[in-house]
């Protein structure tokens, strides 16, 4: 199997999610785009691991995969905690209200 | 596999005091949750004891994921010491607070585990781990007060771009390990020794810095710095502005020394212009605030840029520059996190009860309270970097590091150094002023800063005032610092 499939899939997944990050003013959606760009790095990783390093014997890009899958859960539980915690107090969620304190 | 559990130990001492904070904080009740405090400060003694066992030791564990040297230990001593400062000066405010002392206890002591795998991380995965281990509870901390609009901003900011941050870091390390097939940093740095530097490397490694970049707040990811700092409750603030600061520099020696040295010829010149950039932005911008913790917040962005000075003095295979370039970025780290913990605690002061925190609130501090005006002073006069105090030796290691191999940029450097520093005493010295100067308004009432913050605040004022008159006493230890490698 060729590189060029996967690569190119965790690319474009990339770029759609860091135009959700700039594009998106709804926090929650915030959060899945980065989710986007973090499954982008996995597919990376797990590519270039099968792909191009079948023989290494530390395993480590699966490795690293799972370690983002699970840092990743964590982060998307703190984030919607804060963000929960942040429509409780000011009742929006949109990234672009939130601004109490500039410069 | 054998594990070397006394390599690992002051680790498992925090763990296990974090464990015990935890457990402590749910059978206790009433005044008596208070008593998280003590069992941390003991815990932090248990592990600075096991970290100072491990001085001058060589070890190495995990297939050598996890190093043990004088310069990790050195690091993990700056991360206790600055932990327990911390400490100090949250007893009060949490107390007083009432609000979730045993959560916030917890969340501390976990986020410096994560502080103490950075400086002996030796691997990409691990380097990762440590840095989200730092992270994610700090996220949790900023929107402690969760009543309060400001706190759950400072969270929202805080959270939004570390996670960015840290998602563009791991693509850059996804794209570094299908070039060298190895995520081991010495392993890296063989693999991009021999291979030519091609483009797509060279932004994968400029990725990775964008990570680290958002954790020392160095300019273009400064945005969140300030606005987390005011918002956050204000120990939060202290610990996110030194401790995690230091950290973050941790992993970028790591990642920028070890890994990458052979690519130094490229990045050294992208973190020089770092450098200037992040100094006279963080300066400029600090000259216009009018809340300290604000100001102590781009002077904070300011000092990031001081001691990213080193890193752009790099060369490739030229051990002499690169040793003095660590050394001088840990003795800055070390004189930094004595002056501004040592700020952020007499800021915690002046703060409490009154809410007092814009710099006109500090007129007549000097009539108020001698001794945290004498305090403040020394703190701000240090940031700046006047004698008799320890910042002027914190530059003066920048500019010894800068003499080792003079270059045209190195000079470049050194002259935006020094131009920043004559603007940075302006607004110190103006805060300076408000102090001893102007005259306390009427009718307020008496500081009572409490037994902890004021012995906090007092030793740090004169370890600011020792290290400035005896620089080798942290001097001799930076200078055994040979590598960071191993």
């Amino acid at each position: 199997m060729s590189l060029v499939g996967p690569l190119l899939l965790a690319t474009f997944l990339f770029c759609v999610g860091i135009y959700g990050v700039i594009a998106r003013r709804n926090a929650v959606l915030v959060l899945m785009s980065v989710e986007l760009m973090l499954n982008a790095v996995n597919i990376n990783l797990v590519a270039f691991q099968n792909l191009l390093f079948p023989a290494e014997a530390a395993v480590s890009g699966h490795l690293f995969a799972l370690f983002i899958i699970a840092v990743a859960a964590a982060e998307v539980g703190v984030g919607l905690a804060i963000v929960l915690n942040l429509f409780r107090t000011r009742a929006t969620v949109n990234v672009d209200d939130v601004d109490l304190m500039r410069w | 596999m054998l594990i070397d559990w006394v390599a690992i130990a002051p680790e498992i001492a925090l763990t296990i005091t974090a464990l015990i904070v935890l457990g402590a904080d749910l059978s206790l009740r009433g005044e008596a949750k208070q008593l998280v405090n003590p069992l941390a400060v003991v815990g932090t003694l248990v592990a600075i004891g096991f970290t100072l066992y491990l001085w001058g030791d060589e070890r190495s564990t995990f297939a050598g994921q996890f190093v043990i040297n004088d310069y990790a230990v050195l690091f993990k001593l700056l991360f206790l010491g600055s932990l327990l400062a911390i400490l100090g000066i949250s007893w009060r405010f949490f107390a007083e607070g009432r609000y979730f002392q045993g959560e916030y206890y917890f969340l501390l002591l976990t986020s410096f585990i994560g502080m103490l795998l950075l400086p002996s991380a030796r691997d990409l995965i691990l380097l990762f781990i440590a840095l989200e281990t730092v992270s994610i509870p700090a996220f949790v901390m900023a929107g402690l007060r969760k009543r309060d609009l400001y706190s759950s901003e400072a969270a929202m900011k805080f959270f939004l771009i570390g996670v960015l941050s840290v998602a563009l870091m791991l693509f850059g390390m996804s794209m570094v390990y299908g070039f060298t097939g190895t995520t081991e940093l010495a392993g890296i740095a063989e693999a991009v020794g021999e291979g030519e530097s091609v483009p797509l490397l060279l932004a994968s490694v400029m990725l990775i810095f964008v990570g680290f970049g958002f954790k020392i707040s160095a300019v273009p990811f400064h945005f969140w710095a300030p606005d987390t700092y005011a918002g956050s409750p204000m120990p939060v603030a202290a610990m996110l502005a030194v401790a995690s600061k230091a950290a973050g520099f941790a992993g970028l020696i790591a990642v920028a020394f070890i890994a990458f040295e052979p690519l130094a010829d490229v990045w050294a010149p992208v973190l020089g212009v770092l450098a200037i950039v992040t100094m006279t932005v963080g300066n400029l911008f600090a000259l216009q605030q009018r809340d300290v913790i604000r100001l102590l917040a781009y002077s904070s962005v300011a000092q990031a840029g001081y001691i990213l000075v080193p890193f752009g003095l790099a060369q490739s295979g030229h051990l002499a520059v690169n040793d003095a370039a660590i050394q001088a970025v840990l003795f800055y780290l070390v004189a930094y996190a004595v002056m501004n913990i040592g700020a952020f605690g007499v800021a915690i002061a002046v703060n409490r009860r009154t809410g007092m925190r814009s710099i006109s609130d500090y007129a007549g501090l000097s009539q108020r309270s001698p001794l945290l005006a004498l305090a403040f002073t020394t703190f701000l006069i240090s940031l700046g970097g006047a004698p008799p105090t320890v910042g002027l030796w914190a530059k003066y290691w920048i500019l010894r590091a800068v003499a080792v191999d003079i270059t045209p940029f190195g000079i470049a450097l050194a002259v935006f150094l020094i131009i920043n520093s004559v603007i940075a005493f302006f607004y110190y010295l103006r805060v300076i002023r408000t102090m001893w100067m102007d005259d306390a308004p009427a009718g307020l009432p008496a500081l009572q800063p409490g037994f902890n913050l004021s012995v906090v605040v007092v030793v740090l004022m004169f370890g600011t005032v020792l290290l400035g008159v005896l620089p080798g006493l942290a001097g001799n230890f930076a200078d055994v610092v040979t590598l960071a490698g191993g």
